[in-house]
């Protein structure tokens, strides 16, 4: 379960980086001081496709280590929100982006922020499993080559394939292609291939929603053992999940009081208190079922 | 204005002009089909007569020595002029597919493909006094001025070809490689690429087909040649299949006649089973994209 040894300077590194910026990050803005304990930081997040605006006004802090869950329903901008965080959304056309996401105090979208760096450091898990058509070793030792990282790589993919539950299921067959392993295993897959880099965040967009309820199990005890070695945001449209993998939750909704319904944040808190004690009225009809 | 709407209570058979009308979307239905079986028809004549007349030329002798009792020369300098063309086109077509599919927005894409199909419709002759006036003129003949001449009609058809092929790499493949923060063309060389390598070989492969059997610019780069000669080198004039078909059927003897038809036998059967393996990888490889 340990990770590959040469990972961890990297992660450090990242964290020493964090810790020397903030004093110069805060000093120029009127902005609330910068929490150290945060990775993200999001102020007043607006984002655009075109003329139509799908998130407006979302300020929403995640903390290092934690699992945060984005809920709400359909079309409410949560994964919009979560792929801003990586800046996977910059190749859509028409996107733009307000306000400001702070990551570590850097600038997510500032002048000199390069995309293929903020993605190594922030890597993300997608809604359908997507292996490429190679072999499962092949699979996750793809972006530790492109990276430059090829010291110890048999121990670096076993180290992944193990921190994502899957190593005893595929270590007889690791030059059989990926396509051959079930949807769950492919999910599980996908996440060792992202955690082969050791990013500092993990960002999944609804892993588990293509998947049975044993192959989601899995995925949820995976996201569990991997709390704490990552900082992870998950995007999903199932609350229990949300309740069972959870420490923090942001619930997501529609604001229809413009002209158009434009998605926004509506509340954040520890996960326990979203479902037992809801302070806004919308949240409690969402969690109690009463909407969406 | 009454007589247009129905008696309710009438039976149900053909009434009023129906009885007309339903004969000529019969007679279109019929002329559509018989333009179709003459297409049929016209692939299966052509093909016959060469057959019928070509098969008797071809044995052993024919396809390995050279003049005057076989063509083998002009196999070698087809084959040659025709690999120089494919090195020189393929390269450059399946990097403006990926111009196409991984860096053009909407306007570069639009004008980028009108610029291909005009390329496509140039008439190979045009393209023969090109290479002529660039390559030839005050120079000499060679088979790699002729393989310029078919790289640029090879070319539109690799690019489109291509292009076609990497659309149906699923995006969510590029996503993928995109969140693991390596570079783009890293992503394209690694994996988007070696998806699509199927569909890529077979556009060549169908430009190539089509390319063999150019024979306008030929005639200018690559006629002056000794058929009895075995070459290789691409900067001398190379003996090749469509200029010979076209010195003997000019010649009027009839032993010339049928070695004519024999080559174009040897050049159709190329072209077809080229064509017809091509299109059998690239629908494997278009599901194996898709599945």
């Amino acid at each position: 379960m340990t990770p590959p040894d040469q990972a961890v300077p990297s992660r450090v590194r990242i964290q020493t980086g964090a810790g020397d910026a903030p004093s110069g990050v805060t000093g120029t803005t009127a902005a609330p001081a910068f929490q150290p304990e945060l990775v993200f930081d999001a102020r007043e997040v607006a984002i655009f496709y075109g003329a139509k605006q799908a998130l407006a006004g979302v300020s929403l802090g995640i903390r290092r280590g934690e699992i945060t869950a984005l809920i709400g329903p359909s079309g409410c901008g949560k994964t919009t929100f979560l792929r801003s965080l990586n800046r996977m959304n910059d190749s859509v056309p028409g996107f733009r982006i307000e306000g400001s996401v702070l990551y570590h105090g850097h600038e997510l979208y500032g002048g000199n922020v390069d995309q293929v760096e903020v993605r190594r450091r922030i890597g993300m898990v997608f809604q359908k499993p997507n292996p490429f058509p190679k072999s499962i070793y092949d699979n996750v030792a793809w972006a530790p080559r492109n990276l430059g990282l090829r010291r110890g790589l048999d121990e670096r993919v076993e180290g992944a394939l193990r921190g994502a539950a899957l190593w005893d299921e595929v270590k007889d067959r690791l030059k059989d292609s990926a396509l051959g392993l079930s949807g769950g295993q492919q999910q599980r897959l996908c996440i060792a291939r992202a955690i082969a880099i050791e990013p500092d965040v993990l960002l999944l967009d609804e892993p588990a929603s293509a998947l049975d309820p044993i192959a989601t199990g899995a995925i949820e005890d995976l996201m569990h053992s991997l709390k704490g070695r990552f900082t992870i945001v998950i995007v999903t449209h199932n609350m229990q999940q949300a309740a069972r993998v959870a420490d923090r939750t942001a619930f997501f909704s529609l604001e229809t009081g413009g002209e158009k319904p434009v998605g926004t944040l509506i509340e954040v808190g520890d996960t326990d208190r979203i479902f037992t004690d809801p302070h806004d009225p919308r949240t409690r009809d969402y969690v109690t079922g009463r909407f969406g | 204005m009454s007589e247009l709407i129905p008696d309710p209570g009438a039976p149900l058979a053909p009434s009023g002009n129906l009885r007309r009308r339903q004969l000529v979307s019969r007679a279109a239905e019929v002329a559509a089909t018989a333009a179709a079986v003459a297409a049929i028809a016209v692939l299966a004549i052509v093909i016959w007569t060469v057959a019928s007349r070509g098969i008797k030329t071809i044995d052993l002798a024919f396809i390995f020595t050279g003049y005057p009792t076989g063509i083998g020369p002009m196999l070698l300098g087809t084959f040659v002029i025709s690999l120089v063309a494919t090195l020189i086109a393929m390269p450059i077509g399946v990097l403006i597919a990926l111009f196409l599919t991984e860096y053009a927005g909407a306007r570069g894409v639009h004008g980028m493909k009108l610029i291909l199909d005009l390329l496509n419709g140039l008439p190979s002759i045009v393209l023969g006094v090109f290479v002529f006036a660039l390559l030839v003129d005050h120079k000499q003949q060679s088979a790699f001025a002729g393989a310029v001449a078919l790289a640029i009609i090879e070319l539109p058809l690799i690019a489109r070809g291509s292009q076609e092929v990497l659309l149906l790499v699923p995006k969510g493949l590029r996503e993928a490689s995109d969140a693991l923060g390596v570079a783009r063309w890293r992503s394209v060389l690694t994996v988007v690429l070696p998806s699509a390598l199927g569909g890529i070989v077979t556009a060549t492969v169908l430009a190539v087909a089509r390319a063999a059997g150019e024979t306008a610019p030929l005639i200018l780069a690559s006629s002056v040649f000794d058929p009895k000669h075995f070459s290789v080198n691409p900067f001398e004039a190379l003996p090749n299949v469509p200029v010979w078909i076209y010195k003997l059927s000019e010649e009027g003897n009839p032993e010339g006649f049928n070695e004519a038809w024999g080559m174009s036998l040897l050049l159709v059967s190329l072209i077809l089973f080229a064509s017809l393996g091509a299109r059998a990888l690239l629908a494997r490889s278009k599901r194996k994209l898709s599945s």
